[in-house]
């Protein structure tokens, strides 16, 4: 048996992600369609990668219907013009979706199945609205397998509330505005915009273009947050503010070994080292990326200290706060989501994982200081997942 | 000179009050640099089967939108104007369902500088323009993109055209003129002329290779790659080349004598009474030189002249009978009612036979017997056919896939038997209703008692061809016309006994044949036989009389005939011809001539002389000594009255006769079946406005007459 193959990131792109819902931008744009754009963007980019060589094609989605579904990876590869004889496949775990289908790839490129893959994920909630169609075995709660909440994210993060009670609303809302003016702040630095794929958005006043995210909301403040509804529960602490929304978009990335990057001449972002999913009480699934990253640090042999940036998916507030006190680390510590995150970018649920790894990749580039990195969610039905990477930029020297 | 913006194009509007508006969107879209890009859509409300098209009111809306975009440039905020349509539709021409109303030349004159004064604002904007060809663009549709500065298009655009001259106009809203000077005339000659002539489109890459467009992007990111290339455009960083631009020498040596060159072309293609490609050749000789607006100004003359003409008018009905009436048939029974067709019998292993065999196995894709008397005749069908389906596949038109599939379908038998489970027969055998009678007969113990039958007789009464069967009623007559693959025509004959189901068989078989079919009783000739043999007997007459040759082609030129009737009877075979000659005359004695010469031309092989290539050079001596002898010769003028009245009169009596139910039906048969000009709209238009259905019955085929407003086609250049 030979070694495993090195793994390298090679680019992620997305698409701007929309607002779901009628009034949202993508409300005449099929899923399917959003994912192949965010594909083709991708191979745009990186042209001394021949369309042949890509091995597999890994993309995820939630609910895999209508434009969600008949296989989402092979569509996707054929729409996208690459040749007949590239496979492909979908691929589903509800939020980790996107990060799923880079762990599946990437260890197939670590065993040496494939030299070159492409993995992404789409969600459009507004087509294809959370819960829609599910039909949840009724032995789930007769046999009290799961609480009543562990189906509704909304309820689960109101769980993490009770469960720390010095978890406030407050605090949770005070994340939320840090996260708005993060996004705001990296969008003004241009930050965000070198790894979007524009994409052409019909109306019934014509063709437009989306080139930004639909959902950021820079001119909230604390005051306007603390009014807010907590539509989960009467005199909650989850609010629309201090949690991600509904949302529409896709995101796709090139994963390589290391020798095909090297044989290819291709720049390599990031380089995978090691991942890990765990399991949690549903009813409290967002305290998943604990666990999980507990797992992966064991794996790679680190500890939290060695983890100079996170990426952490804003599901919700306080389950972000969750991780971070486990680790003991502060809600407003620079080495989390500098880009700021889901609650103001938005969270099309299985695209979100390769959102986090574009973000990480371009703030790895920017912090040669920092060799190791992590991206992590939360996904429904009590799970996490997290991502090491290591930053090929790593100079010892650097500040 | 013109200024667009100072006419009154009221009354265009007050003929425009159901138009199906074609409105113009706007989108800002953010550029970097802080630039923006007016993006414009073209949307009609409606899906793609109702495709944009360009109404006075559509048109004063573009007007409008581009102002305000040019008052937004002038302030600094817009950088870029681009037009692009809905999905797979740009526009496809000028909506010209008003164009029979229009009550004056002037009217007409001011449809055309209301697209000029429209469209032309692209090119006055102070910033660069650009349309994004993201579908079809056909007529004024590509002339709002020749109008621009720049142009992108869509990769899977399936049809991009100037088709005017086919449809009897110009390209009048700038194409005449833009078009040459954005590409060359050889290849504008080939756009405006050549194409619409042979019925072609360009598709996307033809169109990026001529130079119609600067650059062509694959369709899943059209929109997008269009506005980033755009955006390089605006600042500067993307150089167009333009290869085929027209230069001084282009212009100096090559302009006139292409035009000249294309010229011969058309008069030996269609001669010279079809106006339109004559006028449009006219507009490309005059656009090498001279400004943007002269150009337009001469394209608002001619098209002026041409929109008050009989010709077009002619040819929109002929237009929408070959796009509408052609495919809703007047007459057909529910669809519903039609048999499934899953074997197919072909009795007759001949030429034709097998013809029918491979058109059937092609596109009905059921299994095929054909049969006939020996193996040997079988055999060599069979070949045929494997012959034809290999031809197909060496020249990549099936895929080998489908080749071996289609060759599995078709099997040769002698043995009737085999026909037990066919669902539809078709016989081609000998034209002679003792024949066909014994054919049928001897078939329908061997088939089901609900199978169709069909006959393939062009001049033999359907229902006696069905006198000896058990089951008349299954039998229809399924006329096709030479060459079959080729000709979109069937007449199918409903006779007295046919019954709705086999009817209905016929109609969807036909469809599923991709053949139009129009529905005739069953009476001698059906339509289109028996309306050519009444000009070739004519012809023939006058042949038999004394009058010349050149004297009988003389007399029929007006039409404007793809052919004369001597080169009619040739294509068809003399044999042929004559047979049709006697048959008509046997069934209308007083009115049909037969022909003891043409008899002696078909013994004697040939009629005209050709060189090498096959071109006519005159007439074959031998065959002018054969006619030589008559007394009584007629002049030019008297024949072609004789032509004229002769059928007006008889198709009055066709339809008085109910053979089809409209002169609709008569004109569509004779322009798919016989290839009669769309500027004589079929026959029955020309009929009315040469006085010949006057002259014959005192009325007239169409109330109104399908004409122009009466005035002289102004030619371009002409002065006002």
């Amino acid at each position: 048996m030979a070694d495993r193959a090195e793994v390298v990131f090679v680019d992620g792109v997305r698409t701007p992600f929309g607002r779901a819902g009628e009034k949202g931008m993508y409300w005449n744009t099929r899923a399917d369609d959003l994912v192949v754009k965010a594909m083709i963007g991708l191979l745009e980019r990186n042209p001394a990668v021949p369309g042949e060589r890509i091995d597999e094609v890994a993309i995820a989605a939630t609910t895999q219907t209508g434009d969600q579904g008949l296989t989402l990876g092979r569509t996707a590869a054929l729409l996208s013009g690459l040749p007949k004889s590239v496979p492909g496949f979908a691929i589903d775990r509800m939020c980790a979706g996107a990060m799923t289908a880079v762990t599946t790839l990437g260890a197939g490129i670590g065993f040496g199945a494939y030299d070159l893959a492409i993995a992404g994920g789409v969600e459009h909630m507004g087509r294809h609205p959370m819960g829609s169609g599910v039909d949840p075995n009724p032995r789930f709660l007769s046999e009290r397998l799961v609480s009543e909440d562990a189906l509704n994210m909304g309820a689960t993060a109101e769980r993490i509330h009770d469960r720390f009670p010095s978890y406030t609303k407050e605090r949770s809302d005070r994340f939320a505005l840090r996260s708005q003016q993060k996004v705001a702040a990296a969008y003004a630095a241009e930050k965000i915009q070198p790894d979007l794929i524009p994409v052409a958005i019909r109306s019934d006043a014509g063709w437009g273009l989306a080139t930004r995210d639909e959902a950021p909301r820079p001119e909230t403040t604390l005051e306007g947050l603390a009014t807010l509804k907590t539509p989960f529960r009467p005199f909650g602490r989850v609010t629309a503010g201090n949690a991600s929304g509904l949302n529409d978009g896709a995101s796709a990335c090139l994963l390589a070994s290391g020798k095909a990057a090297k044989e290819l001449g291709l720049t390599v972002k990031m380089k995978l080292v090691s991942f890990a999913f765990a399991g949690v009480e549903p009813e409290v699934m967002g305290l998943g990326p604990v666990p999980s990253t507990e797992k992966a640090l064991r794996k790679a042999g680190l500890s939290i200290t060695d983890i100079g940036l996170f990426e952490l998916n804003e599901a919700f507030a306080v389950q972000v706060i969750s991780f971070l006190d486990h680790f003991g680390i502060d809600d407003d510590d620079p080495r989390v989501n500098e880009y700021g995150g889901a609650i103001a970018i938005g969270h099309p649920l299985a695209s979100s994982g390769v959102r986090l790894m574009n973000q990480l990749a371009r703030q790895f580039s920017e912090h040669p200081e920092v060799r190791y990195g992590l991206t992590a969610m939360c996904i429904g039905l009590g799970q996490g997942g997290t991502v090491i990477w290591e930053n090929p930029h790593f100079n010892r020297k650097a500040k | 000179m013109s200024d667009y913006s100072a006419l009154d194009f009221s009354p265009l509007v007050a003929l425009s009050a159901d138009e199906v508006v074609t409105h113009s969107f706007v989108r800002d879209v953010p550029l970097s640099h802080g630039r923006v890009l007016a993006l414009v859509t073209l949307d009609n409300g409606r899906d793609h089967t109702r495709p944009n098209t360009l109404g006075p009111v559509t048109l004063l809306e573009f007007a409008a939108t581009m102002d305000a975009l040019k008052a937004r440039a002038a302030r600094g905020e817009i950088h870029g104007v681009a037009v692009t349509g809905k999905p797979f539709i740009l526009a496809a021409g000028a909506d010209l369902s008003k164009v029979s109303e229009i009550p004056s030349l002037e009217t007409g004159k001011l449809l055309a500088q209301l697209g000029h004064h429209a469209l032309g604002k692209q090119s006055e904007l102070g910033v660069p323009s650009f349309v994004f060809i993201n579908g079809l663009a056909l007529g004024g549709g590509l002339e709002i993109a020749l109008n621009a500065d720049y142009r992108t298009v869509d990769a899977s655009v399936p049809a991009i055209a100037l088709p005017e001259v086919s449809l009897g106009l110009i390209p009048g809203w700038g194409g005449s003129y833009l078009l040459p000077n954005l590409i060359g005339i050889e290849n504008a000659l080939k756009v405006i002329i050549e194409n619409p002539l042979k019925n072609r489109v360009l598709k996307a890459a033809d169109a990026l290779e001529l130079g119609i467009a600067d650059v062509l992007f694959a369709s899943a990111s059209f929109l997008e790659n269009s506005i980033a290339w755009a955006e390089k455009v605006i600042a500067g960083t993307e150089t167009v080349a333009r290869p085929n631009l027209p230069g001084k020498i282009e212009r100096l040596v090559k302009w006139d004598a292409a035009v000249g060159i294309a010229r011969r072309m058309l008069e030996n293609r269609i001669g010279t009474v079809a106006m339109s490609p004559h006028v449009a050749l006219d507009l490309l000789k005059a656009a090498k030189s001279g400004t943007r607006q002269e150009g337009f100004e001469r394209e608002d003359d001619s098209l002026a002249g041409l929109i008050s003409g009989d010709q077009l008018q002619a040819s929109i009905y002929a237009f929408n009978l070959v796009q509408k009436r052609a495919k809703r048939p007047a007459g057909a029974p529910d669809k519903a009612l039609a048999r499934p067709i899953t074997k197919v019998g072909v009795i007759g292993a001949g030429l034709m036979a097998s013809q029918f065999a491979l058109l059937f196995v092609r596109r009905l894709r059921v299994p095929v017997v054909i049969t006939d008397l020996d193996q040997a005749r079988v055999d060599k069908g069979v070949a045929y056919i494997h012959d034809e389906i290999l031809a197909l596949e060496n020249k990549k038109r099936i895929t080998s896939d489908e080749a071996n599939r289609l060759r599995a379908l078709v099997t040769g038998t002698t043995d009737k038997a085999q026909f037990a489970d066919a669902d539809w027969v078709i016989e081609a055998v000998f034209e002679e209703l003792g024949v066909k009678q014994d054919v049928f007969a001897e078939i329908e113990k061997h088939i089901a008692p609900d199978a169709i039958l069909a006959t393939n007789t062009s001049s033999l009464s359907v229902e006696q061809i069905g006198a000896k069967l058990a089951h008349p009623e299954r039998l229809v007559g399924f006329h096709f016309f030479n060459p079959v693959a080729i000709m979109p025509l069937i007449e199918v004959v409903n006779t007295p006994q046919t019954n709705d189901v086999t009817l209905s068989t016929a109609m969807v078989v036909a469809g599923k044949l991709k053949k139009n079919a129009v529905i005739t009783r069953d009476t001698p000739g059906f339509v289109v036989n028996r309306i050519l043999a009444k000009v070739l007997g004519e012809a023939m007459h006058a042949v038999d009389t004394g009058t010349p040759f050149d004297v009988v082609s003389e007399a029929i030129a007006p039409f404007g005939l793809p052919m004369t009737p001597f080169e009619l009877l040739e294509l068809v075979g003399l044999k042929v011809g004559a047979h049709v000659l006697d048959t008509h005359h046997a069934a209308f004695p007083d009115r049909f001539f037969e022909s003891e010469n043409l008899h002696k031309l078909a013994e004697h092989g040939k009629l005209l002389e050709r060189d090498a290539k096959g071109k006519i050079k005159g007439y074959d001596k031998a065959a002018l000594k054969i006619v030589a002898g008559g007394t009584t010769p007629m002049t030019a003028t008297d024949l072609q009255r004789r032509f004229e009245d002769g059928l007006a009169d008889e198709i009055k009596r066709m339809l008085d006769d109910d053979v089809v139910h409209a002169a609709e039906d008569i004109d569509l048969c004779m322009i798919l079946g016989a290839g009669y000009p769309f500027q004589m709209g079929g026959v029955t238009p020309y009929l009315d406005r040469v006085g010949a259905s006057e002259r014959v019955f005192g009325g007239t085929f169409h109330t109104p007459p399908i004409r122009g407003v009466g005035a002289v086609p102004a030619l371009a250049g002409a002065a006002e």
